[in-house]
C-alpha cells in the first residue's frame, strides 16, 4: 500500500514540494492537500498584476484541476484543518473531519501583520495577502475614491501602484524615513519616492498610524502627527508573520516560526514544515526563491534521497511595479568595514551601489538599470574574489574581461546555476538542459517545459538569448519579436496592456509600458496611434503628428514632394458628370497627369500641396469624396458587372461592390484592404488576390480571404459560403473588425491569416454566430466616429495651416 | 562680427507650428523647414532631403530627429546630418525662440 502523504497548506511552497516530489519519485505516495482558500494552487506573487489588471487569475493560476487529477491529488479546498492528532497520526477539520497520514508537511504561510490601533477591524479595512483581497480591493477602486496604503515596502507599493492604475486616489504611509528601507538604501529609496510620486500617488513617510477613524466604515487614517488623510479603503501592508498556531497547538517546538532542520523536518519526525511558516537556523523567509529551495530539499527527503540539505539562503528583491526597475541583494549598509562603488546617472535617474568587504560583494543596490543584478547576485552567493575587476566592476558583466561582450557571450559565461528566473527559480543549467535533451527551439517551448518567463516576463530576453547561445546556428529567431527598439514588448503585447490599463493616450502608453525614448520613433508612433484609436473610438483623440503625411494630409506624397488625389467611385462606378467635375479640376489645376488606377477609379497626380483644399472642394460639389487612396483603410472595391449586363453574372456584383465600399469605408485598418466582388466564378474582378474577395455563385456568396498581389502572390482562401447579400455584408464587416483587433501595424490580413490560422477565423466568423455580431456591432461602433469625408472637413478650413507655408519672403523688384 | 549679419525675421507665435511637427518658409532661392519639438525646441533646416530631395517638413518628428517621408532617411534636426549608416546634410539655419515668437536668421536663410 502507498504511504499517506497529507499536506496541510495549498500556496506556492506547497505546490512546489509537491512538484519535486512527482517528479523524483512518482506515485510514491497517495496525497491528500488541504487549502482553506476555495480554490487551486496560484502564484501569490503575482496578485500585484492581477489587482492592476495586467494579469487575470487564470493566467497566475499554477496546478489546474487537471494537474490534481493527473496527479492523483485530493484537493479539499476550503477546509482549515484545526488539529494534528500526533499519537494517532492525523488530522482534524474544523468541519470534524479526520484524515490520517504517515508523513505530514505543514505549509501554513504566513499572516499579513494587522497593526493593533483602534479602528483596525472597521469594513473597509484589508490586508493583501489573497485573492479575496484582491477582490476586495477591486470592488473597492471600482467607484474610484481614495485609497491610504499602510506600508511602504514591496507588497503596500505593489498594492498602491495597482490601485492607482485602478483609478483610485492614492496615498501611501509609512513608519521609516524611506521606502523599503529593508531593501534599498535611502538614494535608491528616494528615486523610488519620486518614481512613485509621479504616478499621482502621494507618499509619506516618517508617519504612524495612530488610529483608522469611521463610524460603520472606515473614513480615514489619523496619523501621530496630527493629520487625518480620507480614504474609501485602507489597505494594511506593514508585513507579515509566520503562521505556527496549528503547530503550536499540537506541540510541535515552535519560536518565531516552525523550527526545522537542514532537512525541513519538525521536532516530530513524521511532520514536515516549509515555507514562510517555517524558521530555519533562526530565520524566516518571506520570498520565493529560499521556499523554493525549501521545497526542493524537503521533497528530496521524501523521496529517500540523501541530500546536502538545505542552508538558508540569500535573498535578492525585485519590485513588480511596471516601469520602475530595482534591484537588491545582500548587505549594503554603510560600516567601516564596508569598502562601496557607486554611480550615479542622475538624469538618466540611475543609481548603482556595490558593496564589497575583503573583495568580495556583499550588496548590491541597482536602481534604473538592473540588468547586472543577477550577476552581482551570483558573484555574493559564491564569494568571488572581485579585486581583478574592481576597475570596472560597477560597469557590469559586459565591461569584465577587456573588451565590452555581446549579450549572447555574457548569457553564454553564466555558470550553470546561475538563476535565470527570479519568479520561478530556475537557473541556466535547467533550462540549457531542456532546450538540449527536449530538443526546444522556441521561447513558448522554454515556457512550457521548464516556466522560466512564463510569470512576470521580466526575464523573457534573456532566456531568448540562452536560446540563441545554446541553439547557435540552428537558432531562428521566434515570433516574439519587440516593436520597435523603443520598447521590449511585442505589438500583441503592447495592444493587450492598452486595454487592460485602460490608456488612452500616447504618454500613457509610453510611460507605462516603460518606452525608452521620449517620444517614440517614427515605427511605433504611427502603430500605438492606430492601436489607440481601435481601442478606444470614443475617447482617444488621433494625433495626427503620429501619422505618415499620406494620412495627415489625405492625398499621396511623391517623389516631388507633390500630392496625387483620388476620389471615390463607389465599387468602380461613374457618371458623366463625375467625369466631367474632374475633368474641370484637372484643367483648372493644371494637374499634369490623369491615370486609371489598378482599382477602378481616378487618379490625378501632380498637385501642389496648397492647392489640395481647393482641389477637394471642387471635386466635393459635383458629390466626389475621398477614396483613401492613401489610408490604411479601405482603399477599393473592385467588381465585374455581374449579373445587371453579363450573360454569365449570377448575383448583383456591382450593387453588392457599391454596398460593401459605403459599409467598410471610413474605419482606420492595420494595413491597407482591397476587396473585389466577382459575378461568377470566371472570377473577372480578380477576388481571388485581394484582402477579401467574395466569388458569387448561384446559391449566394462564397466569401474569399488572405489574398495578395504585391511583393508576396497568395491567392485567397475559402472562408465559407452565405446565402444572401445581408449576410455577406455582415460577415465581411465582422472579418474587417477581427482583423482590426489582432492584427498588427502594417500587417497585410493574409499575414494576419497565415499567423492566426484560417481555421480559427473561420470558427469565429463562420461558426459563431454571437462572436460575430459582436465583431459587427464593434466596427459599426468604429464607423460612428470614422465614417467623414475628411476632403470636405479640410475643404472647410480644418487643418488649414497644415496646408499653408509659415512666411513666404519675395523679392521686391527695385525702381 | 558674425552677429551683426543677423537679421532675425519674426515668423510668429510659437503655437503656430504644432509639437512634434514642422511648417515652411518659403525663400527666393529655398524653402526652409522650421521644426518644433515635444520639449519646444526649435530647428531650421533646408527642406530637402540629402538623399533624394523629399521634403523634410513633412516627415515625422522624433526626438531631435526626423524621418523623411520618401524614404525614411532620419535626418539629426540640430546638424542637418543624416544619422546610423545614411550619408548626406541638410543645411541648417539659426533659429531662435523669444517671448513665444519664433525668430529665423533671414542673413543666414536669404542670401543665395
Amino acid at each position: 500500500m502507498r504511504k499517506k502523504l497529507v499536506v496541510i497548506g495549498n500556496g506556492m511552497a506547497a505546490g512546489r514540494v509537491l512538484d519535486e516530489l512527482f517528479e523524483k519519485s512518482p506515485g510514491a505516495y497517495e496525497v491528500t492537500v488541504f487549502g482553506e482558500e476555495p480554490r487551486v494552487n496560484y502564484n501569490r506573487i503575482m496578485l500585484s498584476p492581477v489587482l492592476s489588471g495586467e494579469k487575470s487569475f487564470e493566467e497566475i493560476v499554477i496546478h489546474d484541476e487537471a494537474w490534481y487529477r493527473a496527479n492523483e491529488v485530493t484537493l479539499r479546498r476550503g477546509e482549515a484543518v484545526v488539529a494534528i492528532d500526533r499519537l494517532n497520526r492525523l488530522v482534524r477539520t474544523a468541519a470534524g473531519a479526520v484524515e490520517p497520514y504517515d508523513k505530514l508537511v505543514v505549509a501554513t504561510g504566513s499572516m499579513p501583520i494587522v497593526i493593533p490601533v483602534p479602528g483596525a477591524n472597521l469594513p473597509g479595512v484589508v490586508t493583501f495577502r489573497d485573492l479575496d483581497d484582491v477582490d476586495a480591493m477591486l470592488k473597492a477602486a471600482s467607484g474610484g475614491g481614495r485609497a491610504v496604503v499602510i506600508g511602504g515596502g514591496l507588497l503596500g507599493l505593489e498594492a498602491a501602484a495597482g490601485l492607482a492604475a485602478k483609478g483610485m486616489k492614492v496615498s501611501v504611509v509609512h513608519l521609516m524615513p524611506t521606502l523599503m528601507e529593508r531593501q534599498l538604501d535611502p538614494n535608491a529609496g528616494y528615486l523610488l519616492q519620486r518614481a512613485i510620486e509621479t504616478r499621482g500617488i502621494d507618499v509619506v513617510t516618517s508617519a504612524n498610524t495612530r488610529s483608522i477613524v469611521g463610524d460603520e466604515r472606515v473614513t480615514g487614517v489619523a496619523l501621530d502627527d496630527g493629520r487625518t488623510l480620507p480614504a474609501d479603503l485602507v489597505v494594511m501592508a506593514v508585513g507579515i508573520r509566520p503562521n505556527t498556531t496549528l503547530a503550536k497547538n499540537s506541540g510541535i517546538e515552535t519560536k518565531r516560526g516552525v523550527v526545522v532542520d537542514d532537512f525541513m523536518r519538525t521536532s516530530d519526525p513524521d511532520i514536515y514544515a516549509v515555507g514562510e511558516c517555517v524558521e530555519h537556523r533562526g530565520a524566516c523567509y518571506g520570498l520565493v526563491a529560499p521556499l523554493y529551495d525549501m521545497a526542493k530539499v524537503l521533497a528530496g527527503d521524501l523521496a529517500g534521497e540523501q541530500g546536502a540539505g538545505y542552508a538558508g539562503s540569500i535573498t535578492s528583491t525585485k519590485l513588480k511595479v511596471t516601469g520602475i526597475d530595482l534591484f537588491s541583494a545582500g548587505d549594503f549598509a554603510e560600516g567601516d568595514e564596508n569598502d562601496e562603488i557607486v554611480l550615479r546617472d542622475p538624469s538618466r535617474q540611475i543609481y548603482k551601489r556595490v558593496v564589497l568587504r575583503d573583495n568580495k560583494v556583499v550588496g548590491a543596490v541597482l536602481y534604473g538599470d538592473t540588468q547586472d543584478g543577477a550577476w552581482y547576485f551570483d558573484m555574493l552567493k559564491k564569494g568571488v574574489d572581485v579585486a581583478p575587476m574592481r576597475d570596472t566592476l560597477i560597469f557590469g558583466q559586459s565591461y569584465q574581461g577587456g573588451s565590452p561582450l555581446d549579450p549572447t557571450a555574457a548569457v553564454a559565461a553564466l555558470p550553470d546555476d546561475a538563476e535565470i528566473c527570479g519568479c520561478n527559480g530556475v537557473c541556466k543549467g535547467t533550462i540549457v538542459q531542456a532546450i538540449t535533451g527536449g530538443g526546444l527551439t522556441t521561447i513558448d517551448e522554454v515556457r512550457a517545459k521548464t516556466k522560466a518567463s512564463a510569470s512576470c516576463g521580466q526575464c523573457t530576453s534573456k532566456v531568448e538569448t540562452l536560446l540563441m547561445a545554446t541553439l547557435g546556428d540552428q537558432y531562428v529567431a521566434g515570433d516574439r519579436k519587440p516593436m520597435c527598439k523603443c520598447v521590449d514588448l511585442t505589438h500583441e503585447e503592447v495592444r493587450a496592456q492598452i486595454k487592460a490599463k485602460e490608456l488612452k493616450s500616447l504618454p500613457a502608453v509610453m510611460q507605462e509600458l516603460a518606452w525608452k525614448t521620449s517620444c517614440g520613433c517614427p515605427s511605433c508612433r504611427p502603430a500605438l496611434n492606430y492601436y489607440l484609436i481601435c481601442a478606444w473610438p470614443y475617447d482617444y483623440k488621433d494625433d495626427y503628428q503620429s501619422r505618415f503625411i499620406n494620412e495627415r494630409v489625405h492625398a499621396n506624397i511623391q517623389k516631388d514632394g507633390t500630392f496625387s488625389v483620388v476620389p471615390r467611385m463607389w465599387g468602380g462606378l461613374t457618371t458623366p458628370d463625375e467625369l466631367r467635375a474632374i475633368a474641370d479640376v484637372a484643367d483648372r489645376f493644371r494637374i499634369p497627369t490623369v491615370k486609371v488606377t489598378g482599382g477602378q477609379r481616378i487618379d490625378l497626380l501632380g498637385v501642389k500641396k496648397e492647392d489640395l483644399p481647393a482641389v477637394w472642394a471642387q471635386l466635393n460639389s459635383a458629390g466626389l469624396v475621398s477614396g483613401f487612396a492613401y489610408a490604411k483603410g479601405l482603399r477599393t472595391v473592385k467588381t465585374c458587372v455581374g449579373s445587371d449586363w453579363c450573360r454569365f453574372g449570377t448575383q448583383d456584383s456591382m450593387g453588392l461592390g457599391v454596398k460593401l465600399e459605403r459599409l467598410l469605408c471610413g474605419s482606420w485598418t492595420p494595413a491597407k484592404v482591397k476587396l473585389a466582388v466577382s459575378g461568377c466564378p470566371r472570377n473577372c474582378a480578380e477576388a481571388t488576390i485581394k484582402d477579401i474577395g467574395i466569388i458569387c455563385v448561384d446559391s449566394g456568396y462564397d466569401i474569399h480571404i488572405a489574398g495578395a498581389a504585391g511583393l508576396h502572390v497568395r491567392a485567397t482562401d475559402l472562408l465559407g459560403h452565405v446565402a444572401t447579400e445581408e449576410e455577406a455584408l455582415e460577415y465581411v464587416a465582422a472579418i474587417t473588425q477581427m482583423y482590426r483587433e489582432e492584427a498588427a501595424y502594417l500587417e497585410r490580413l493574409w499575414k494576419w491569416v497565415e499567423k492566426t490560422g484560417l481555421e480559427r477565423v473561420r470558427a469565429a466568423i463562420m461558426d459563431d454566430h454571437e462572436n460575430r455580431k459582436a465583431l459587427y456591432e464593434r466596427f459599426v461602433i468604429s464607423q460612428r466616429v470614422a465614417r467623414r469625408d475628411p476632403w470636405a472637413e479640410r475643404a472647410a478650413g480644418r487643418d488649414a495651416r497644415e496646408f499653408a507655408p509659415l512666411a513666404v519672403l519675395m523679392p521686391i523688384a527695385a525702381e | 562680427m558674425r552677429n551683426e549679419s543677423r537679421f532675425w525675421f519674426d515668423l510668429g507665435s510659437m503655437e503656430s507650428i504644432p509639437k512634434r511637427g514642422a511648417r515652411t518658409v518659403r525663400t527666393p532661392h529655398r524653402e526652409i523647414a522650421v521644426f518644433r519639438t515635444a520639449s519646444d525646441e526649435f530647428f531650421a533646416l533646408e527642406n530637402r532631403c540629402p538623399h533624394k530631395g523629399g521634403p523634410l517638413s513633412e516627415g515625422i518628428v522624433h526626438g531631435r530627429k526626423v524621418a523623411c517621408p520618401l524614404h525614411n532617411w532620419i535626418i539629426d534636426l540640430e546638424d542637418g546630418q543624416a544619422t546610423g549608416a545614411d550619408k548626406g546634410c541638410a543645411r541648417s539655419f539659426p533659429v531662435k525662440l523669444e517671448n513665444g515668437r519664433i525668430y529665423l536668421d533671414m542673413g543666414m536663410a536669404a542670401p543665395a
